[in-house]
């Protein structure tokens, strides 16, 4: 077990009569990146700003390295952050840009030349030093912004959605590099996001966060397949979901009736929900098997019917939206990219079905539906 | 469709073009004109560099003259030290309807004409004024302190007057600033002096330099200030074109003076945006 860097105890913050992060613990160990997962309002910029020390906790501790730093200022503190639009200092070339924080503390020139070279040649882009901010591209400035950082070994680097505003490719291309850069640098990455697939690819651990609390901590993969609230199940990845009644439940096992009268089986993974209950059931696209045939499903508990009311095509990731015969709802269902649905047209008909393990299901919370 | 567009450009050039043809253009010429002309007898004149020489060997003229440039610089570097951080203030702490208040605290004095403002420095400074019986009472002081018609008075007056025209300039420029770059100096380890230094200064750089050219022009131009809170203790060069021109009827040396104050504010800009390292059209953007 090695030793956590950055924890945070039973932290939060009112404003007002609002509570934008309530009473969260958590710990990063060392060396690890770290992602906090959320829409937008959630309180995950919140938590990082009261990390960097911007913002006063209004009650709970922040533990950096073993040492509480509440009373440390912001300019003190071993944290470094990536701002969101960066905040490169426009007024200073690359090399004063990374050399801001090595001045600050009062090294000597050429110390300072020699680390700025190093941290340039790190990160890929040796002698721009004299360069103008304005004069990077997007996925460069995102670097050097890393880099400037970097070059004061902070003990956790914070980053608050820097991919934001980079286009699409650009962005791909950049999640695996910060994750190379994270490796390089075997520093404590903090990483907060809005993007679900940001914190998929890059993250050991993600916090997946709303409403100001933590729903679940775990690796991508047990967020993905093994959802503990219906919010994470419905925010990470994308999922079919029904608003139904369970009408029996063994050992775990439910048979459920959704609200528009579909019958479907589901598991519950030990949330006991008895039967009579309000349940939400989600159910991965991915998960559902589709045929042209009946005979091929026949080992699935749920088998249903449609016609393919639109095509998704997305490459790899196409989908097919089925309107279910039995009762006209709509299912997202992926198509297998074998080839053997190419010629897949709208109105036809198809089968489709998914095992009962694969249905996850949560008690409904009466409010939101 | 052409054609009209050429009449509306130059229908909305027009009242541009006549301003600076008929009050900048055609009278600094004339100005120039009459300046190197010397009379020589009743409606004789020629052609000569006299009045610039009259200038440059009066020790009073040239003394007055310098006197006044460096004051202005004076007063434009004292506006710029008070507005900064006002302007800072405005710009960045306050928030809301404060801001609101603030930027319109600044504004109020300016809806009364100078002179009235002027006089309101009368009344706190003169002999009987507020400050001295404040400084009576006080036991401060055995008699009535007479505070107006020095350098020091007339200096608070030109502050007092131009602040306006220094801080709405400091303000645009510091509110662009983003909150973030702030941050991220703290981040990075920056102490408040160093963040002042490297990252609010620079960025307001374009800001200071317009305000203070602006106050600078103000305050050398100022023909009111110095008159009534200077005296006759503290001389501006304004005030010696006014007597060449009214008192003497000396047009010639008038519009010579005229000139070489033009030749001098333009110098002191000039050196100004050379040493800040800034161009006009950077600062005028």
């Amino acid at each position: 077990m090695t030793s956590a860097d950055l924890e945070c105890l039973e932290l939060s913050k009112h404003f007002g009569g609002f509570t934008a992060v309530d009473q969260v613990s958590f710990s990063v160990p060392s060396g690890s990146f770290f992602s906090i997962l959320g829409p937008s309002g959630c309180g995950k910029t919140t938590i990082m700003r009261m990390v960097a020390g911007f913002l006063e906790p209004s009650s709970g501790d922040i533990k950096i390295k073993g040492k509480s730093v509440l009373d440390v200022p912001p300019n003190k503190r071993p944290v470094n952050m990536v701002f969101q639009h960066l905040a490169l200092f426009p007024m200073m070339n690359i090399a004063d840009n990374i050399g801001y924080g090595l001045r600050r503390q009062g090294l000597a020139k050429s110390d300072i030349e020699r680390k700025v070279d190093e941290a340039l040649e790190r990160i890929g882009l040796p002698g721009i030093g004299k360069r103008k901010v304005d004069e990077l591209s997007g996925g460069q400035k995102q670097r050097v912004a890393i880099a400037r950082c970097m070059v004061l070994q902070p003990d956790v680097l914070l980053l608050d959605e820097p991919l934001g505003a980079l286009d699409l490719k650009l962005r791909e291309h950049m999640k695996i590099e910060l994750k190379a850069l994270q490796a390089a640098f075997d520093t404590t990455f903090v990483y907060i996001t809005h993007d679900q697939s940001e914190a998929l690819v890059m993250s050991d651990q993600i916090a997946v966060m709303n409403k100001g609390r933590f729903e679940q901590v775990g690796s991508g993969r047990d967020l993905y397949y093994r959802p503990e609230t219906a919010f994470v199940a419905g925010f990470v990845g994308e999922s079919n979901r029904w608003r139904g009644k369970v009408t029996r439940a063994e050992a775990g096992a439910l048979q459920l009736t959704t609200d528009a009268g579909l019958i479907m089986t589901g598991i519950d993974h030990g949330r006991s929900l008895a039967v009579g209950s309000q349940a939400q059931i989600f159910v991965r696209p991915e998960a559902i098997r589709v045929s042209r045939s009946g005979d091929d499903l026949a080992h699935f508990e749920n088998r249903m019917v449609g016609k393919v009311q639109s095509l998704l095509f997305n490459g790899a990731a196409s989908r097919a939206i089925l309107r279910s015969a039995a009762n006209g709802d709509d299912i997202e269902v992926s198509l297998p990219q074998s080839g053997e649905y190419a010629d897949l047209q709208r109105g036809d008909d198809l089968y489709f079905g998914w095992a009962g393990e694969q249905a996850n299901a949560f008690a409904a919370p009466l409010e939101n539906a | 469709m052409r054609a009209g567009a050429k009449l509306g450009l130059f229908l909305l050039l027009t009242p541009l073009l006549l301003w600076l043809g008929l009050l900048i253009i055609i009278p600094h010429i004339d100005m120039f004109l009459v300046s190197i002309r010397e009379r020589i007898g009743v409606g004789q004149y020629q052609t000569s560099p006299a009045n610039y020489l009259t200038f440059l060997t009066e020790p009073l003229y040239l003394v007055t003259f310098m006197r006044t440039a460096f004051m202005s610089i004076l007063a434009t570097l004292l506006t710029l030290v008070i507005g900064f951080p006002v302007a800072f203030y405005i710009a960045k702490i306050a928030k809301g309807r404060l801001q609101s208040a603030l930027f319109l605290l600044c504004l109020v004095p300016f809806w009364v004409s100078e002179l009235v403002r002027t006089f309101g420095w009368m009344i706190l400074l003169r002999e009987t004024g507020i400050f001295s019986n404040l400084l009576q009472w006080l036991g401060l002081v055995d008699g009535p302190v007479e505070m107006l018609y020095n350098d020091v008075a007339m200096i608070v007056g030109l502050v007092y007057t131009s602040m306006l025209f220094m801080v709405v300039p400091l303000v645009t420029t510091i509110e662009s600033l983003d909150d973030s770059i702030i941050e991220a100096g703290y981040d990075l380890g920056g102490s408040n002096l160093s963040i002042l230094r490297e990252i609010v200064i620079p960025h307001a750089m374009p800001g200071i330099a317009s305000g203070s050219i602006v106050v600078f022009m103000l305050s050398l131009g100022n023909y009111l200030t110095p008159t009534m809170l200077g005296g006759k203790d503290s001389l501006w060069f304004t005030e010696l074109i006014y007597s060449q021109f009214i008192v003497r009827f000396n047009w010639e040396l008038g519009a010579a003076f005229g000139f070489m104050l033009l030749i001098l504010s333009s110098l002191i800009v000039w050196a100004m945006l050379k040493l800040t390292g800034q161009t006009l059209e950077k600062t005028m953007t």
